[in-house]
């Protein structure tokens, strides 16, 4: 069964902040996904994930041209990858990403390529504007696989 | 007396496969040949470049640039004095492909390997295309990447400030895709903001009002993202003239932003006092018109030569990695049968990371 629950920030640093919120909580094997259009934040959202995990502070560049971008972090390596320029699902497994949904944190911008690849127990989060506020977003998550329940409740019920 | 080094150069890190031969004399540098595969016919109707992701791939591909440039050249592995490759940062894949291809000449050969870093290829090409001498200043802006760098000497350089988020020609190709225009959307931004008007609408300036050169494109590409759904709730959609318009005005506010940090950046190389002060422009974006334009604008205000390499030689190719080569090769750089590829290799370590917001880190 799929569990939703949509969190709205007011600010692209109220956006980071959760980032870094979330960011303790994972480890290799966890993967999320993070869903919709350009402009709505989502290299911002992984950027500061990304950043907070790190050891040794460094450049965390757009994965748009590189595809994929590898960390070793405090909590173990990590992959940021965005798939908008893939076009076939043997290009993911030629990426090495099947085998980093294992053994790595991944964080995928550009989810739907993935097609029938994505891991089941990956967190999904959905971006999106709002009508009204531009610097307002709406994040919905959603999961099946329940170890995802407590960790989010821990974050977002501050 | 100078010795003439050749050298052969190999280029995989991002979708182009590349190999070049060039050779530095006492008359300065010649490129004998430069051999491109590029994706560039068939990347329009995907919204992006086709990627050559699969490093079996490159690894195709550089047998025949090799093969093709050494011919051009008219010369053999035998005329060669070393093997130069781009080691990162880039695709890994693709990078790994260019090493093992470059391990493997060298290893049959006997011919000593050189490892280049991508962005020094870029930064050092106005010394191949221009003879520049160091110091110099160099604004690197391309798909993935915009920094300020102070060229010291062959791997000297200090980074003034880049972006903090996405790159400028990043920015490009995701406007043209919110504008429904062709990818590459360089070239596609440029053709319509021709026939715009930059004031029509009101676009943000990221990072202006903060002092030193860091940039910031992301929120600029989210305004125009934003205008585009204002005028498409407006009217029921955008006129030809308001994409005009939106690039238009896009294209000025990415060119206003480079100009003010260039002058920026200027005055801090000023500073060092440089005998024949210089500003080198490199990368894709340089072939932007209106930018292009601006810079010089801005470099003869401050009195200093401006150079733009041919855009040949702004976008990714193998000459800029056999001429780096050669002046390593020429400063006793070799490198090992071990030499790894490394997906992200900054040009200046000892300056802190950019981070997300404008923050910068501790010093590494």
């Amino acid at each position: 069964m799929t569990a939703f629950r949509t969190l709205t920030f007011h600010s692209p640093e109220e956006t980071a902040i959760f980032a870094t919120r979330l960011a303790p909580q994972l480890r290799a094997g966890d993967c999320l996904l993070l869903d919709g259009p350009v402009g709505a934040g989502k290299t911002h959202f992984a950027r500061h994930l990304v950043q907070s995990l790190l050891t040794v502070p460094e450049d965390v560049p757009s994965p748009t041209y590189t595809l994929v971008q590898t960390y070793d972090t405090a909590a173990g390596p990590l992959w940021h990858a965005d798939l908008y320029r893939l076009t076939a699902s043997d290009e993911i497994e030629e990426l090495g990403l099947i085998e980093a949904f294992d053994t790595a944190i991944c964080i995928i911008e550009w989810p739907d390529r993935l097609g029938s690849l994505a891991p089941r127990n990956a967190l999904c989060l959905r971006f999106g504007h709002d009508d009204n506020l531009p610097d307002t977003r709406h994040i919905e998550l959603s999961w099946n696989h329940s170890g995802w329940a407590d960790r989010i409740g821990a974050i977002a019920d501050v | 007396m100078v010795r003439t080094v050749t050298v052969l150069g190999l280029e995989s890190s991002c979708d182009d496969t590349a190999a070049a031969v060039v050779r530095q004399g006492r008359d300065g540098a010649q490129i004998l040949s430069s051999i491109v595969h590029s994706q560039d016919d068939l990347h329009s109707a995907y919204g992006g470049v086709v990627p050559e992701l699969a490093a079996r791939a490159h690894a195709e591909k550089l047998d025949i640039c090799v093969i093709q440039a050494l011919h051009d050249a008219g010369l053999t592995l035998a005329d060669l004095d070393a093997v130069a490759v781009t080691a990162g940062p880039g695709l890994i894949g693709g990078v790994v492909a260019g090493v093992m291809c470059a391990k493997g000449i060298c290893a049959a050969t006997g011919l000593p390997l050189i490892a280049v870093n991508h962005l020094a290829g870029h930064a050092l090409t106005p010394r191949l295309t221009d003879n520049v001498d160091f110091p110099y200043l160099v604004l690197l802006v391309s798909g993935g990447h915009c920094q300020f760098l102070i060229a010291h000497g062959t791997e000297s350089f200090t980074r003034l400030g880049g972006t903090i988020d996405d790159a400028p020609g990043e920015a490009f190709d995701k406007v043209a895709r919110l504008l429904g225009l062709a990818q590459p959307g360089g070239p596609a931004v440029e053709a319509e903001a021709r026939k715009g008007d930059a004031a029509h609408f009101a676009l943000p300036r990221p990072l202006l009002d903060r002092a030193g050169c860091d940039l910031s494109f992301s929120g600029l590409k989210t305004a125009v993202l934003r205008q585009r759904d204002i005028i498409a709730l407006d009217k029921g959609g955008l006129t030809r003239q308001d994409r005009a318009d939106l690039c238009a005005g896009f294209q000025q506010a990415v060119t206003d932003v480079l100009a003010e940090k260039s002058r920026r950046a200027l005055a801090l190389y000023l500073t060092q006092d440089p005998a024949a002060p210089v500003m080198a422009v490199a990368g894709g974006v340089a072939a932007n018109g209106t930018i292009r334009a601006a810079l010089e604008a801005v470099c003869a205000q401050s009195k200093v030569a401006f150079v733009a390499p041919p855009l040949a030689l702004c976008t990714d190719n193998a000459a800029m990695i056999a001429y780096t080569g050669i002046e390593r090769f020429r400063l006793g750089a070799r490198d090992g049968m071990d030499l790894a590829a490394r997906p992200r290799w900054p040009l200046d370590q000892s300056s802190p990371a950019m981070l997300g917001s404008g923050k910068k880190g501790a010093k590494a």
